[in-house]
């Protein structure tokens, strides 16, 4: 097992061209970048900065423009407007044999006339790598992704995990300055693909490289990315830290593309201090904490993560000082979603409008768990709620 | 049980089908050309000595078996006439089939590369010339090299060419015969595989630094592999034995094995020599089908 790749090697130069950028220091500048089959924009007018070093994920719906704008990156497309620089070098134009990038191909795309060996060779003996170094290389690799045993078969004769792993091996043999993944645990069951998970992020950690992700699962892309970029409509529509997108969306598309949220639409009422007053048809006046970015009059919409909702029997137990700043929802239990480790429920408010809560199962036998039609108290503080343009 | 006894007993018969078919329609009929290739030639009806009568007896039958000999086959091989027939048929066959390769390979990959509704198109028009008889479509091949031809007259009108040239009952006109009428035979089994090929294959091979021509030699051409192989089988082996269209279009001084089967069958009468002639060009035909299949064996065994 080889723990340390060396950075610098002759091979990487052969292979890659450019040393890489410091960690932390821009890697890649996207700048206006547009991209159009016949009137539909699949990319429009993106730009992007993203480090070295960094865990980039593009997450969105099918049909986003996020594999359109990766597979830009790869060469396979040219975008039509803006530029793509990579280490200051405009490589918009380039052909993919000529960058210094590797992509790992959603359904791996392996050679299926090659052995396992041959395969993350491949890339190697086209850079014009000596055969020993190959072979010595090829080693590391299948230790990297512990395949050893393996390197004589061929694609069909291994596991949608194994086959996975090579696909690995084979983009990453080259140390290419910048790593795309496309879908790439789309096609493994659920265990494997979280284990995989964690093996990725550990990689990409010990080996120092830049990642940019493709996923429509937004699970995935909050467990393995450093930042992520939601995309609608072949626009970027917020780039954050998973943390910032999942508790600070910046629009209700946002918000409720990452993960389950409540959404009480109204106006805004009145200021008090650094609290707002939301008139809500649903949910009545709603108290919140002003948001950074100044809301306009107009229609608002509160939002509320169902973890963030605490239900109890009789109304918050909790410091006197915030007790007039908290949302009481009286209603009923409407609907039970046992998870295992969470259990959902479904508030019908007196108001009526719905609350969703999520609750920790922390103990086995719960005596305090809800019934079917009990009635409850839902509240949050205002701090956790997010106000959003409607 | 019983159940499963239902199901095994027509599974059973479609299994014997084929060697029933093999037996009726190639056994039986090879066995026939061998015992005349056997024979001596004869002015009698049927023209070949001996002929197995079985009312005669069976005294009559061992002599007629006794009769049978093996000097059809040390005529052919000693006679010039009949070596440079099979090394005719052989050269002709080799090169039409490389001329098919290099010509249906683009053909083939273009259509590959086509959008979907336009691949079903293009595929009409690579069948639709069978649509036509294919004697008329050799003496349409005809009217178009002869002296005063529609390609003499192109030529002339282009300022190719000061004077009228000479295609017909020529080898380059055979050539055009044999790589127009065989071409659809190779475009096929290469189109099937290459439409097959996922393009993101050479896309990951772009992509991990190959120029466009490693991508086709590396990739692209060794996964089209068993088309190349099926359509080179498909052309090469009829080519081999092809007698109409040099028989058309070809100059007479140098046969291929089919015109000279077809001129000891007909002209000669000589039956026994025809049908030596024809077990020989099956042997021969024989090698490189066993060599293919012995190939693909090995293939498959190294997938297993």
């Amino acid at each position: 097992m080889t723990d340390e790749l060396p950075r610098t090697s002759t091979a990487s130069n052969a292979a890659g061209g450019d040393p890489y950028p410091a960690a932390g220091q821009p890697l890649l500048r996207i700048e206006g970048v547009t991209r159009t089959f016949g009137t539909f924009r699949a990319v429009d007018g993106v730009s992007l900065d993203i480090k070295a070093g960094e865990f980039f994920a593009l997450l969105g719906p099918s049909g986003c423009g996020k594999t359109t704008l990766l597979r830009m990156l790869a060469g396979f497309e040219a975008p039509d407007e803006g530029r793509i620089l990579l280490g200051g070098k405009d490589i918009a134009q380039a052909l993919p044999h000529e960058r210094p990038i590797n992509m790992m191909f959603q359904n791996y795309a392996l050679f299926p006339h090659l052995s396992v060996r041959d395969n993350i060779a491949f890339g190697l003996k086209r850079a014009g790598m000596p055969r020993a170094e190959i072979a010595i290389r090829v080693a590391e690799m299948v230790a990297l992704v512990k395949l050893e045993g393996l390197e004589k078969r061929k694609p069909d004769q291994l596991s949608g995990g194994q086959r996975q792993r090579v696909a690995l091996a084979r983009a990453l043999a080259r140390r290419p300055q910048l790593l795309l993944l496309d879908e790439p645990l789309a096609a493994l069951d659920k265990k494997l693909r979280e284990s995989t998970q964690g093996e990725l992020m550990e990689l990409q950690r010990r080996l120092g490289m830049t990642f940019i992700i493709v996923t429509h699962d937004q699970e995935e892309a909050m467990t393995m990315a450093d930042r992520i970029g939601v995309m609608k409509a072949g626009k970027l529509a917020q780039v954050a830290s998973p943390r910032e997108l999942y508790e600070a969306p910046r629009s209700r598309w946002i918000a409720e593309f990452v993960g389950d949220i409540n959404l009480f639409d109204g106006e805004s009422k009145l200021r008090d201090g650094h609290r707002l007053v939301i008139g809500t048809r649903d949910a009545g006046a709603l108290v919140v904490a002003e948001p950074r970015e100044p809301v306009g009059a107009g229609r608002l919409a509160v939002a509320i993560r169902p973890e963030k909702v605490k239900l109890s029997r009789r109304g918050p137990v909790s410091e006197a000082g915030r007790e007039t700043a908290i949302n009481r929802l009286d209603g009923v239990i409407a609907d039970i979603c046992y998870l295992g480790g969470t259990t959902t429920y479904k508030v019908k408010l007196d108001t009526g409008g719905t609350v969703q809560a999520s609750v920790a199962n922390s103990a086995r036998i719960d005596v305090d768990a809800y019934s079917l039609n009990q009635h409850v108290v839902a509240w949050f503080t205002p701090d956790d709620c997010v106000v959003l343009p409607s | 049980m019983s159940s499963r006894r239902i199901f095994a007993r027509p599974a059973r018969f479609a299994a014997i089908a084929p060697y029933v078919w093999m037996v009726l329609f190639f056994m039986v009929p090879f066995a026939f050309v061998l015992k005349i290739g056997l024979s001596q030639t004869a002015i009698a009806q049927p023209p070949y000595d001996p002929v197995f009568d079985l009312t005669a007896g069976w005294d009559a039958l061992r002599g007629a078996f006794a009769a049978l000999s093996f000097d059809n086959f040390k005529l052919l091989v000693s006679d010039d006439i009949y070596v440079f027939a099979y090394v005719r048929s052989l050269t002709v066959a080799i090169t039409a089939t490389v001329l098919l390769l290099l010509i249906g390979y683009p053909i083939a990959y273009g259509m590959a590369r086509l959008p979907r509704r336009w691949q079903a198109v293009a595929m009409v028009l690579v069948i639709v010339p069978f649509w036509t008889s294919f004697l008329i479509r050799i003496y349409a091949w005809i009217n178009i090299l002869q002296h005063d031809g529609l390609l003499n007259q192109i030529l002339l009108a282009l300022h190719l060419v000061s004077r009228p040239v000479v295609w017909l009952s020529t080898d380059s006109a055979m050539y055009i015969g044999i790589v127009y009428s065989y071409l659809p035979f190779m475009i096929l089994p290469l189109y099937a595989t290459l439409a097959k090929m996922e393009p993101v294959l050479e896309e990951a091979a772009g992509d991990l630094g190959a120029p466009p021509w490693q991508v086709f030699w590396l990739v692209t051409f060794p996964l089209s592999l068993p088309g190349v192989g099926a359509g080179v089988l498909l052309c090469f082996i009829p080519i081999v034995g092809e007698f109409v269209i040099p028989d058309l279009l070809a100059g007479s001084n140098s046969l291929m094995i089919g015109q000279t089967l077809w001129l000891e069958f007909f002209t000669n009468k000589d039956w026994p020599v025809a049908s030596a002639a024809a077990i020989v060009l099956l042997v021969v035909l024989l090698v490189p089908l066993l060599l293919y299949e012995r190939l693909q064996k090995r293939q498959l065994e190294h997938e297993r």
